[in-house]
C-alpha cells in the first residue's frame, strides 16, 4: 500500500509543479501593483480596464484569430487528405506525403521559421499575415495528421469495402461512410490546429510583418515593465481561451472513440 | 456534372485528394528546406540565390571555436532538459497506465493541458518567479528566509534547464504511456508466477517494453527545446546563448542570412545523428510486442 502512496503523491506534486508557475499569471493579474510580487497589495481591475482601452491589442487580436482560423482550415483539409489516402488505398506515394507531413516534428521551429522566411521572401510575397499562415500550416500538420490516422485506421474496412460493393463510387465512399465516422476527430484535430496556431510564437516572429499577432504583441512589451501587468492581464485571457479551447477539443475526441 | 462526374470517377478522386498533400509536403516542407541547404551554400551579398556557391559558411562553422562551443552547449542544455524530463514522466505514464483507473481520463486531460497553452506565456511565469524582485525573492523576504533579493536565480544556463524542462514536461508523458499501456498484463502475471519480484519484471519486462516511448519522448523534447531562442534570451542571459539565439541574430541584427541558413543546416545534422542514435538505441533496445 505504501509506495503507492507515494505514487499518489508523486503525480499530485507533479501536477501541482506544471500548473503554479503558470496559475501565478491570473493571480497578479489582478493585483494593484505593477510589480509581480508578493505580498499581494489588493485588487484592481486596472489592467483589464487598460487592456481593453488598447487599440493595438484588439487589432492583434484580430490577426491571431484570423491566421489560426486559415491556419487550422487548410492544415485540417491537409491532413483528412493526407491520413485518408494513408490509411485506405495506401499507395506509396501517399505514404511518402503522410510521412513528410509529419517530418516538421524532427525540426526546430527556428528552423521553420527561417526556411518559410527565405521561401516567402523568394516568392514575393514577404513577411506578412499570410506567411504566418503557411508556417504554422507547417507547425500544426504532424499533430492534425496523426490524430485523424490514428482515427481513421479504426474504421473497419469492410465498411468502406461494403459500400463499394454496392456501387458507391471512392468519393461517396469518403464522403457518407468515411468523413461522419471521422467528424469528431477531425473537429478535435482542427480545434487544436487554431489553438497551437492561436499561441505560436517561435515561428511566427520570423514571419511577421507590420500586422503582430497576440504573441508578438506580448514579446514586444516584454522589454517594458510598466506594461507587464495587462500583459499579465492579456495572458490570463489567452490562458482561458486556450483551456476552453482544448477543452472542447478533448471532448470532440473522446466523443469519437466511442 | 462534369466536376461531379471527374471527382467520382476513381483517377480524378485520387489526383484530388492527393493534391492537398503533395502541395503542402513538396511545396512547403521539401522546397523550404532545399533553399535552406542551398543558402547554406551561398555568401551575403545582397543576392539570396543568384550568384555562385561556396563553402565559406561551413568553414567559418566548423573553424570558428564559438560555433562548435554554443552546438556543444545546446546539446548540454537540451540534453539536461530531456533527461529531466522523461525521468519526472515516467512515474506518472506508469501511474495513468497501471494504477490511475477511473481517474485516468482526468489525469491524462491534466497532464496535456499544458501542452496546448501558449509556450511563450508560461517562459514568462518564470521570469515572473525568478526575476530579481521576483515571486520567489519576494515571498522567502516576507517569510524571512534570507533578507535581500538574489540574483542567482536568473541569467544562468539553470534557469534555463529549469524553464525549458517545466514548458516540455507534458510532451514526455503521452509517448511513454502509450507504450506503457500496450504491454500485455498476461506477461507481467507470468512473471510472478514464475517468482519474478517487482523490481525484477519492472527492470526485464516493463522498462525495455516501454523503451520507444522514453525515446519517442525523448526525441519530441530535444528536438524543439536544441532550437528553442526565446528561453535563453528571456532567463538564460549571455552565458547560455543557444544555436537557436545565434540563428535568430542572422536573420535579425547580423543580417547573414546565408550564415544563418548554414547554422541551421549544422544543427539539423546534429539532429539527424541524434536520431540516428536513437533509433540505433531502439533496435537494440526497444524491444517491441
Amino acid at each position: 500500500m505504501k509506495p503507492l502512496r507515494i505514487l499518489h503523491a508523486y503525480v499530485g506534486a507533479y501536477i501541482v509543479f506544471l500548473y503554479v508557475p503558470v496559475a501565478l499569471i491570473p493571480l497578479f493579474s489582478f493585483n494593484d501593483a505593477i510589480q509581480a510580487a508578493f505580498p499581494l497589495k489588493g485588487v484592481t481591475l486596472e489592467w483589464y480596464r487598460t487592456l481593453v482601452a488598447t487599440p493595438a491589442i484588439g487589432q492583434a487580436l484580430r490577426n491571431s484569430l484570423i491566421i489560426a482560423a486559415a491556419a487550422a482550415t487548410i492544415t485540417t483539409i491537409c491532413a483528412t487528405t493526407i491520413a485518408y489516402l494513408d490509411v485506405f488505398p495506401r499507395p506509396v506515394l501517399s505514404r511518402l506525403v503522410s510521412g513528410l507531413a509529419r517530418l516538421p516534428i524532427l525540426i526546430p521551429g527556428v528552423i521553420v521559421g527561417i526556411a518559410l522566411l527565405i521561401l516567402v521572401n523568394l516568392a514575393g510575397l514577404g513577411p506578412s499575415r499570410p506567411a504566418i499562415v503557411l508556417g504554422h500550416v507547417l507547425v500544426c500538420l504532424p499533430a492534425s495528421v496523426t490524430v485523424i490516422r490514428a482515427r481513421f485506421a479504426a474504421i473497419p474496412r469492410s465498411l468502406a469495402e461494403a459500400a463499394a460493393d454496392l456501387g458507391a463510387s471512392d468519393w461517396i465512399v469518403f464522403r457518407r461512410a468515411i468523413l461522419p465516422l471521422a467528424a469528431s476527430a477531425i473537429g478535435s484535430a482542427f480545434t487544436l490546429a487554431f489553438l497551437t496556431s492561436f499561441d505560436e510564437f517561435i515561428v511566427a516572429y520570423f514571419l511577421a510583418g507590420t500586422e503582430p499577432t497576440l504573441p508578438l504583441y506580448i514579446w514586444s512589451q516584454l522589454r517594458f515593465p510598466k506594461s507587464l501587468p495587462v500583459v499579465m492581464a492579456l495572458g490570463t485571457l489567452i490562458l482561458l481561451v486556450s483551456v476552453l479551447l482544448a477543452g472542447l477539443a478533448e471532448l470532440l475526441r473522446r466523443r469519437s472513440r466511442v | 456534372m462534369q466536376s461531379r462526374q471527374v471527382l467520382t470517377d476513381g483517377a480524378g478522386f485520387r489526383a484530388a485528394m492527393s493534391m492537398p498533400g503533395v502541395l503542402v509536403t513538396f511545396g512547403l516542407v521539401l522546397f523550404a528546406l532545399a533553399l535552406v541547404v542551398v543558402l547554406a551554400f551561398r555568401i551575403n551579398d545582397g543576392a539570396l540565390f543568384v550568384g555562385p556557391l561556396s563553402l565559406s559558411n561551413m568553414i567559418t562553422i566548423f573553424s570558428d571555436g564559438l560555433y562548435a562551443k554554443v552546438m556543444l552547449r545546446s546539446l548540454w542544455i537540451s540534453g539536461l532538459v530531456t533527461l529531466a524530463t522523461v525521468i519526472t514522466a515516467y512515474p506518472v505514464a506508469w501511474y495513468l497506465a497501471f494504477r490511475a483507473g477511473k481517474r485516468r481520463g482526468l489525469v491524462l486531460f491534466l497532464v496535456t493541458l499544458p501542452f496546448w497553452t501558449s509556450y511563450l506565456l508560461r517562459v514568462f511565469a518564470w521570469k515572473v518567479v525568478l526575476a530579481y524582485n521576483g515571486v520567489l525573492n519576494s515571498a522567502m523576504i516576507a517569510l524571512g528566509i534570507w533578507d535581500t533579493p538574489s540574483t542567482a536565480f536568473l541569467n544562468n544556463p539553470t534557469a534555463v534547464v529549469v524553464t525549458l524542462a517545466h514548458a516540455y514536461a507534458p510532451f514526455a508523458i503521452l509517448p511513454i504511456f502509450v507504450a506503457l499501456q500496450t504491454i500485455p498484463p498476461s506477461l507481467l502475471e507470468a512473471a510472478s508466477d514464475l517468482g519474478a519480484s517487482r523490481a525484477q519484471s519492472f527492470r526485464r519486462i516493463i522498462l525495455p517494453l516501454s523503451m520507444p516511448g522514453v525515446l519517442g519522448g525523448a526525441l519530441v523534447v530535444f528536438v524543439p527545446t536544441i532550437g528553442d531562442y526565446v528561453t535563453p534570451a528571456m532567463l538564460g542571459g549571455p552565458s547560455s546563448t543557444m544555436i537557436g539565439n545565434l540563428i535568430q541574430a542572422q536573420f535579425g541584427k547580423a543580417n547573414d542570412w546565408p550564415f544563418g541558413a548554414a547554422l541551421a543546416v549544422a544543427t539539423m545534422l546534429v539532429i539527424l545523428i541524434a536520431v540516428a542514435l536513437v533509433r540505433q538505441a531502439d533496435r537494440r533496445w526497444g524491444s517491441r510486442t
